[in-house]
């Protein structure tokens, strides 16, 4: 089996417009939940998120690109833009057609579709623009990626709720170890902040109104993001041949099905999901130093989480340090995990991990080192990412220094 | 007026749960009646819809939501003080 490595990152989220500012905020321990703005705020009963700020698309598009990309297209292009610039590749005629894009999203071209909702249901206009279709179908963030770039080999959208980037990056992980690709681009995407798509989460009665705070006592729920983050994974000697830069290695990958309900999170899958991603990377559980949480603030998650690594790692886990970086840039639903795979590579890295912040009071059901408020620098060597979804799919990374 | 509130809102309840409303004690708790975290965010929008209510309810906090929605009596007692504030 091929080895594969990450060569590139790119992103833009609350905490900032691309990677370097997005890891500065991490480490400083800022948090950009924020008042929302946005269209009928005064008629949602949650009104704060992670937004994206002072984001004006015209700087980074033609007007006849904008109008095919809904926001959460916007936000693939801009990261997978600064992804591949950093990672150096050039897709070249030959590399193009065995190079791929697999981008997750939850909610796909949300954005397009409330307009163009409001247009037919609110003001009773019978005609919409004539590109609904292709700007919000969930595949179309990642074929306009595929376009932006030459990417001809295996591309596709996936969707698994909160699972949607794990599940992606996983996949393409797969792909590259397998050999059916030398370079993949992955990650996800998600712009859900709109009136209906905060609407439709409010009724679920799980999001704070006032902060994200996982694993503290005082915890009051889930908060949304926006954003996106796309990688660069490439066959390991693919990468050392062109003598690229390498950030870090992904080791394992597992994905499971609690096959149980349809909202409560199983502790026996999480489980068995980052059991699995260690068996899949060879890893003994005292190897890993860090697990970047799914950590989503509401009382169901964090106490199963906490749970279910505390079963994994045994004794480790009073060593091991957990922290949830949702409590900075908030809930990304379908691109959660490859924003929160940035803090995996930076604690690999840079040695610096990323902080809970907003933890107020401890919580005897979650008596782990979860890293509160202050970045901490430790060596660690090898890291898991959690991503537990909604409908009970479960995907776990595990990434290696290199 | 109380009474058919009480009425109402045991009628949404025992639609909830596919029961007769005979059947539904007023100390029975939610947990006697079957009802899962999903049936309780079900029911809340339910009551809220029938009395034209918002109930403050985070499922998260259950303990801090200030009214006691554990069992029928306490539900009824909820739903009669925000109908009251609301026709203030």
């Amino acid at each position: 089996m091929r080895r594969v490595v990450i060569t590139g990152q790119g992103t833009i989220n609350a905490l900032g417009h691309d990677v370097t500012t997005t890891l500065a905020a991490m480490r400083a321990g800022e948090c950009g939940i924020g008042p929302l703005d946005l269209r009928d705020v005064e008629r949602l009963s949650i009104r704060i998120g992670g937004q994206v700020r002072d984001f004006r698309p015209e700087d980074h598009f033609t007007r006849q690109q904008l109008a095919l990309y809904d926001r959460f297209t916007q936000f693939a292009l801009i990261a997978a833009r600064e992804a591949v610039a950093r990672s150096g590749l050039d897709f070249t005629e030959e590399l193009g057609l065995r190079a791929g894009v697999i981008l997750g999203t939850a909610g796909g071209g949300l954005q397009t579709q409330d307009e163009n909702f409001r247009t037919v249901y609110e003001e009773g206009r019978n005609r919409v623009h004539p590109l609904v279709v292709p700007r919000l179908m969930n595949n179309a963030a990642a074929s306009h990626v595929s376009m932006s770039f030459g990417l001809r080999g295996p591309s596709y959208s996936v969707s698994t709720a909160c699972a949607s980037s794990n599940h992606a990056m996983g996949q393409a992980f797969l792909l590259i170890r397998s050999g059916l690709s030398p370079v993949m681009l992955t990650g996800g995407s998600e712009s859900m902040l709109c009136f209906g798509g905060i609407k439709a989460w409010e009724g679920l009665r799980v999001m704070s109104k006032e902060a994200c705070r996982p694993f503290s006592a005082d915890r009051s729920g889930m908060v949304q993001g926006e954003g996106a983050a796309v990688f660069v994974f490439e066959e390991y000697e693919h990468a050392r041949a062109r003598g690229a830069e390498i950030l870090a290695e992904v080791v394992g990958f597992s994905m499971v099905s609690d096959a149980s309900d349809i909202v409560m999170p199983s502790r026996e899958g999480a489980v068995r999901a980052m059991r699995g991603a260690l068996r899949d990377a060879g890893l003994a559980p005292a190897e890993v130093g860090y697990v970047n949480a799914h950590g989503t603030g509401t009382a169901a998650n964090d106490r199963t989480e906490c749970a279910a690594i505390a079963e994994v790692f045994g004794d480790h886990a009073r060593e091991l340090m957990v922290s949830s970086t949702k409590s900075m840039h908030g809930h990304l639903i379908g691109a959660t995990g490859a924003v929160e795979l940035l803090a995996c590579i930076m604690a690999l890295r840079e040695g610096v991990i990323a902080p809970t912040v907003g933890y107020n009071r401890p919580d005897p059901d979650c008596a782990l080192d979860v890293v509160p408020n202050e970045a901490r620098e430790a060596r660690v060597t090898a890291c898991l990412s959690n991503a537990f979804a909604f409908g009970g799919l479960n995907a776990v990374l595990a990434l290696r220094a290199i | 007026m109380t009474v058919s509130v009480r009425d109402r809102v045991l009628q949404i309840i025992a639609e909830q749960v596919v029961l007769d409303v005979s059947d539904i004690g007023d100390e029975a708790t939610l947990e006697d009646l079957g009802i899962d975290s999903l049936g309780l965010v079900e029911a809340v929008f339910a009551l809220e819809e029938e009395f034209d209510i918002e109930i403050p309810f985070n499922a998260n906090q259950p303990d801090q939501s200030r009214f006691d929605i554990s069992t029928v009596s306490g539900i009824v007692r909820a739903v009669e003080t925000l109908v009251a504030a609301r026709t203030v």
